[in-house]
């Protein structure tokens, strides 16, 4: 989230779209029902299913599941004909006025300039700024941090000149950008955008998401309503969740979402924003960590095989400012270095010298994709031959089941930590599998006992990027053994057969710093002290004089060195546990601005600062737009940017020096148009059809998909088609009552949702003369699904681009093993058999919304 | 169950004036449902289950997202969910948290014949001691909104007892204290009347529910429940919630008429009795029966 849970309070107006927070995030639910008790904001709810949150909406509409991008360019079309946007804030904090190169090209005909059908890529040399020429600006560069911070959606992709692994383009962004305040120039971004999006009508809208264009016009007024007459008092949020990152041009939805609130003016505001809701409780602590293959921790790229050394590696990945003359950039990013050399030394300590580039060496170069897909994809094609699965239920939460279990049966080895007996560590057990079958497979499946969440401390970050301390409330039962012990005992083994065996490369290995009291049971404290980051030398703060002694705890990232005097697991955690104790155990609960920011409650990454941005929750000369809604302002006396939040900025940075309150972009301007190799499919979102779609996408049938869409590389994948009888959209879903494949094994659960079933339009039950209750077969190209039909009211028949279509929807909670699935008394299938493993191209999501499927009475 | 720290006001079965009654004033209270912002998350249905410690039922696919088809003697705080279409194409989905009302002028105490099984504390609560149920599920009868459930092994009869062991405490009900999106609210029948009141006026002026109201029905004196609802003209799109809940003429009549000519019967037939028992003697009381109690 750019903002926080709590300060959904502040807000005046939300679209909650690709997301059901009524049904996913009860407690947190409570801060959109207080904007509208408080406040009376207008909540407009857009789901391909009339959810409990929509049961709560001012305004529902029934969108077709994957044509979110459809809808939002609709909106932008309308915000920007109906001048319903914040033009200063759009002339002063985005890229709107920046001049885009001669020769890019918007897909009219569903490509941008620079595809290569032979690659099915991009070059993306030719989305670019056009330079001036002439020196960078010189009050812009590595000024030792006072204000970093990363993104707070990392599926965003690369806000740096150097794109993700694997990326060839060498093209730089100009230091000096040409750019046109009138905002006429027909090559600016706002020119672009408006021209991208005005094929988008509502005439479009409707054919494209089967929204009626009355409808979709009623929703662009209320949601734009907020900057009639160009005030810019109120302020509007966006709110979502995997109903929107689980498409093959998911990153992209949210890259529209981000566009119309910058557009509107609302990043960076209290009450505004983009703001993603984690699906677990650690999700974002997961992702900060680098729980995702192609960045190291706080979101620092992964080294690639042409980084044959650490400058080549900091020169790719360190960005240099890039705007107009007279503007300022503070390019936070600039600071890679100390960010690196520091994780380095936290992870390889005396090891890594200056003499050996700081152990660069010892990491991995990433030279392909190896996401989720891949690796089951590996194990299936019979070259990765083990699996580690600890904390989630692989068979269960990937797509195509079928292929998963397959893959389990052609690896030596899995080791299962888990709570209870799952899908996973009884993949064998899988339906369908004859005792013949099972005598075949050649799998050894270790199962371990692990702690469950209550049974552990540590920390949790939530959506609001806040971390927050917990201690453990009960003792571990029977011979449960925590992730730590589990991991660190694996490690401290391999780590001996290294030492006396050794290996091809045992020394990233056994110079891997462990430094902790109990070697093979690591303190979770300890841990987050060195993620946090200590001194390794006296360091001084160059802008306060304030030392650091060798060893103390850092205070902030500001004292990241990039000289080796520092080491730091998580340069955007720096902070957490300070000399002053753990930050993220702090209880406070003062908020006096009555914002609901409470400074002193837990710790929020970036520098606790509540939310992202908030430079521009002021005017360019620094005075807040909302006077009621204080967050930051310039306080010319003090010559500082001071507030109720602390300032997410260059402390110091006067108002008429014009720097952009983007500070992790190069630009320092909010990006309405994506430069360079940001993400693998456009700067601009376009509509593109899922991968399995009953239409040719309206605005260019010839191109109906995302041309870069990653279909996994292992033969047999399937793809089903409307004219094979496909014809049924099917979306993937969780209910308030159920958490994942866990709960199926708490009775007081299972009371509350019984049963697998499926959701269904009245008119398609009646069509196949099928009742409440009734068993339905839902079959795709790849697997099919039993459970008993639930007929709604709560999901409508479409009329898209002229066809009656229909949806229907599948909680994804239910599987093989679990009481009610034990006991006999349900199907035991699982829906991602239905589902299919392409994904997209950035963030590597696959498509578990919008596919196709064939229903029939079972 | 009676909870030592709370007064009561009225007695099942009872006759003649309430010991302590009036005694002490205390405040009524009561329970605030605002059905407007109510998610139907459940929340406050397993918080009921694991406060009252009741057994797990075995629950069956309905073709609905609500847990069971009503309350049962081991559930009694159910989310009803109904789906209503409306004349524009759109739908309301509403979700009401059904429980014992806590009439004000309660059926079931009305209609129950043994003494002391269900008491009327002064702040509101209406309760249930199956210590001395006899299981005839006359308060079955005497209910309005179908909350007393009979449990057929136990003989008797449970419902919600608006947490009166907590509330006797000082403490909320379990099921507020688990609400979420604070839908559930509680604390006196005046300040919650005016908040409710205050939510209405809020619908029906920024949210376009004309009818929005309060539900608080006058024909049994009010409740120490009450609901905010989006149209207080319909209540029965909620679930089954009447809009002019009566008790049973039965029961009105046994208390307004049929009890004191009883009574006068019975006044009648004392001297019988008093000569009856010069000329026979006493009668040896049988034992107490060892009812179950219910925790």
């Amino acid at each position: 989230m750019t903002n926080g849970w709590v300060d959904i309070k502040n807000t005046d107006m939300m679209l909650i779209m690709g997301g059901n927070p009524a049904e996913n995030h009860p407690c947190g639910f409570k801060w959109p029902i207080e904007a509208k008790l408080e406040r009376n904001a207008k909540l407009i709810v857009v789901d391909p299913r009339f959810t409990r949150t929509a049961a709560n909406a001012d305004l529902f509409l029934q969108i077709r599941a994957g044509s979110d991008i459809a809808f939002l360019g609709g909106l932008i079309k309308y915000a920007i004909e109906q001048n319903r946007i914040a033009r200063e804030y759009v002339l002063n904090y985005t890229n709107a006025s920046f001049i885009v190169q001669e020769g890019f090209k918007l897909p009219e005909d569903g490509l941008y300039s620079g595809f290569d059908q032979s690659t099915r890529a991009y070059d993306r040399s030719g989305w670019n700024y056009e330079g001036s020429g002439g020196v960078p600006h010189s009050g812009s560069g590595s000024a030792a941090g006072q204000a970093p911070h990363a993104l707070a959606k990392p599926e965003g992709g690369g806000h740096q000149a150097g794109g993700p692994a694997g990326a060839k383009t060498t093209a730089r962004l100009p230091d000096t950008v040409t750019h046109d305040p009138t905002l006429e120039n027909p090559r600016c971004v706002f020119q672009l955008l408006k021209k991208q999006y005005s094929r988008y009508t509502p005439e479009v809208v409707e054919r494209i998401t089967g929204i009626p264009r009355d409808q979709f016009l009623k929703a662009a007024d209320l949601f734009t309503s907020i900057r009639k007459d160009g005030d810019m008092k109120k302020a509007a949020t966006i709110i979502y969740a995997v109903g929107w990152t689980q498409h093959t041009f998911g990153t992209q939805i949210i890259r529209a979402a981000a566009i119309l609130q910058l557009l509107m003016g609302n990043v960076g505001r209290a009450g505004g924003g983009v703001n993603a809701l984690r699906g677990h409780s650690n999700i974002q602590g997961a992702t900060d960590m680098a729980g995702i293959f192609d960045v190291l921790p706080g979101y620092l790229k992964m080294a690639a095989p042409e980084d044959v050394d650490l400058a080549t590696y900091l020169k790719r990945t360190t960005p240099t400012p890039s705007k107009p003359a007279e503007w300022d950039s503070f390019n936070y990013w600039s600071n890679t270095p100390r960010f690196v050399v520091s994780l380095l030394k936290a992870l390889y300590g005396d090891a890594a010298k200056k003499e050996n580039d700081w152990a660069f060496q010892y990491l991995p170069k990433i030279d392909r994709n190896y996401s989720w897909t891949e690796i089951w994809n590996g194990m299936h094609d019979g070259h990765v031959k083990g699996m580690f699965a600890i904390g989630m239920n692989g068979v269960q939460i990937g797509p195509d089941t079928r292929k998963n279990i397959e893959a389990l049966k052609k690896i030596d080895w899995l080791v299962v930590g888990e709570i209870y007996p799952d899908e996973t560590s009884e993949f064998w057990r899988a339906p369908g599998t004859t005792a013949d079958e099972m005598k075949k497979i050649q799998t050894t499946v270790y199962r371990l006992p692990c702690a469950g969440f209550a049974e552990k401390d540590g920390s949790f970050t939530n959506s609001a990027r806040w971390l927050q301390w917990k201690n453990a409330a009960l003792p571990m039962p029977g011979d449960a053994r925590l992730d730590q012990d589990i991991v660190a005992q694996v490690f401290m083994r391999v780590r001996d057969l290294y030492q006396s065996e050794g290996g091809k490369f045992p020394d990233p290995i056994l110079n891997l710093r462990w430094p902790y009291t109990k070697p093979l049971s690591p303190s979770l404290a300890e841990v987050a002290r060195q993620v946090n980051g200590q001194a390794l030398a006296d360091v001084t703060d160059p802008a306060s004089g304030q030392v650091i002694k060798a060893g103390q705890q850092l205070p902030s990232f500001a004292f990241l060195r990039d000289d080796g005097t520092t080491l730091c697991g998580n340069w955007i955690y720096s902070g957490s546990w300070t000399e002053a104790g753990n930050q993220m155990a702090r209880r406070g609960t003062d908020d006096p601005s009555g914002l609901g920011i409470f400074q002193n409650w837990a710790w929020s990454w970036p520098a606790n600062r509540r939310v992202l941005y908030n430079r521009a929750s002021c005017d360019p000369s620094g005075k807040p737009w909302d006077p009621t809604r204080r967050q930051v302002w310039w306080n010319e006396t003090a010559g500082r940017w001071v507030g109720n939040d602390i300032p997410d900025f260059k402390p110091d940075s006067k108002p008429a020096d014009h720097m952009g309150p983007f500070i992790m972009n190069p630009e320092g301007a909010g990006r309405l148009f994506a430069p360079l190799t940001a993400f693998h499919d456009g700067p601009f979102p376009e509509h593109y059809e899922p991968i399995e779609s009953p239409i040719a996408n309206p605005l260019h049938p010839e191109q109906s998909s995302n041309p870069v869409a990653k279909k996994p590389t292992a033969s047999g994948e399937k793809y089903g088609t409307a004219e094979n009888g496909f014809n049924v959209i099917c979306t993937t879903y969780r209910l308030t009552e159920h958490y994942h494949y866990w709960t199926k094994n708490n009775p007081m659960n299972v009371q509350l949702v019984p049963e697998p079933f499926i959701e269904v339009p009245l008119e398609l039950a009646n069509d196949l003369s099928v009742k409440g209750g009734d068993k339905l077969k839902v079959s795709s190209a790849r697997g099919s699904y039993v459970a008993k039909a639930m007929v709604t009211h709560r999901i409508k028949p479409m009329m898209i681009d002229g066809k009656k279509t229909y949806q229907i929807g599948i909680p994804i909670h239910w599987g093989y093993r679990g009481i009610a699935e034990d006991a006999g008394r349900t199907d035991r299938d699982s829906v991602n058999a239905l589902s299919p493993a392409v994904v997209d191209p950035n963030a590597y999501t696959p498509e578990f919304k919008g596919f196709l499927v064939k229903v029939e009475k079972a | 169950m009676p909870s030592g720290t709370l007064q009561i006001r009225a007695i099942s079965g009872h006759t003649g004036p309430v010991p302590g009654a009036g005694v002490h004033r205390e405040e009524e209270v009561c329970k605030y449902i605002d059905t407007t912002t109510c998610i139907g998350c459940k929340a406050c249905e397993v918080a009921c289950v694991e406060w009252n410690d009741m057994p797990f039922a075995q629950t069956t696919f309905d073709n609905t997202y609500q847990t069971m088809p009503s309350t049962a003697w081991n559930y009694w705080n159910l989310i009803k969910f109904n789906e209503h279409p409306r004349d524009d194409g759109s739908l309301m989905w509403t979700m009401r948290k059904d429980q014992c009302m806590h009439c004000e002028d309660p059926g079931c105490l009305r209609a129950c014949p043994a003494e002391g099984a269900i008491v009327q504390y002064s702040n509101g609560i209406v309760d249930f001691n199956q210590e001395n149920c006899i299981g005839c599920q006359y308060c079955v009868t005497g209910c309005p909104f179908d909350i007393p459930k009979f449990n057929s092994t136990t003989k008797k009869v449970y419902k919600c007892t608006l947490c009166s062991d907590r509330v006797g405490q000082g403490l909320e009900p379990a099921c507020i204290k688990a609400c979420p999106t604070g839908c559930l609210k509680f604390g006196t029948k005046v300040d919650m009347l005016a908040l409710a009141e205050k939510r209405s006026e809020q619908l029906r002026e920024h949210s376009g529910f004309a009818n929005a109201g309060v539900y608080n029905p006058s024909s049994i004196s009010g409740t120490h429940v009450i609901y905010v609802l989006h149209d207080a003209t319909k209540p029965e799109m909620y679930g089954g919630l009447p809009s002019n809940p009566t008790i049973p003429t039965t029961f009105t009549f046994w208390k307004s008429f049929a009890k004191p000519v009883g009574l006068l019967m019975a006044l009648l037939a004392a001297p019988v009795a008093f000569f009856h028992y010069i000329a026979e003697g006493p009668k040896e009381a049988q034992p107490p029966s060892r009812g179950e109690r219910h925790e």
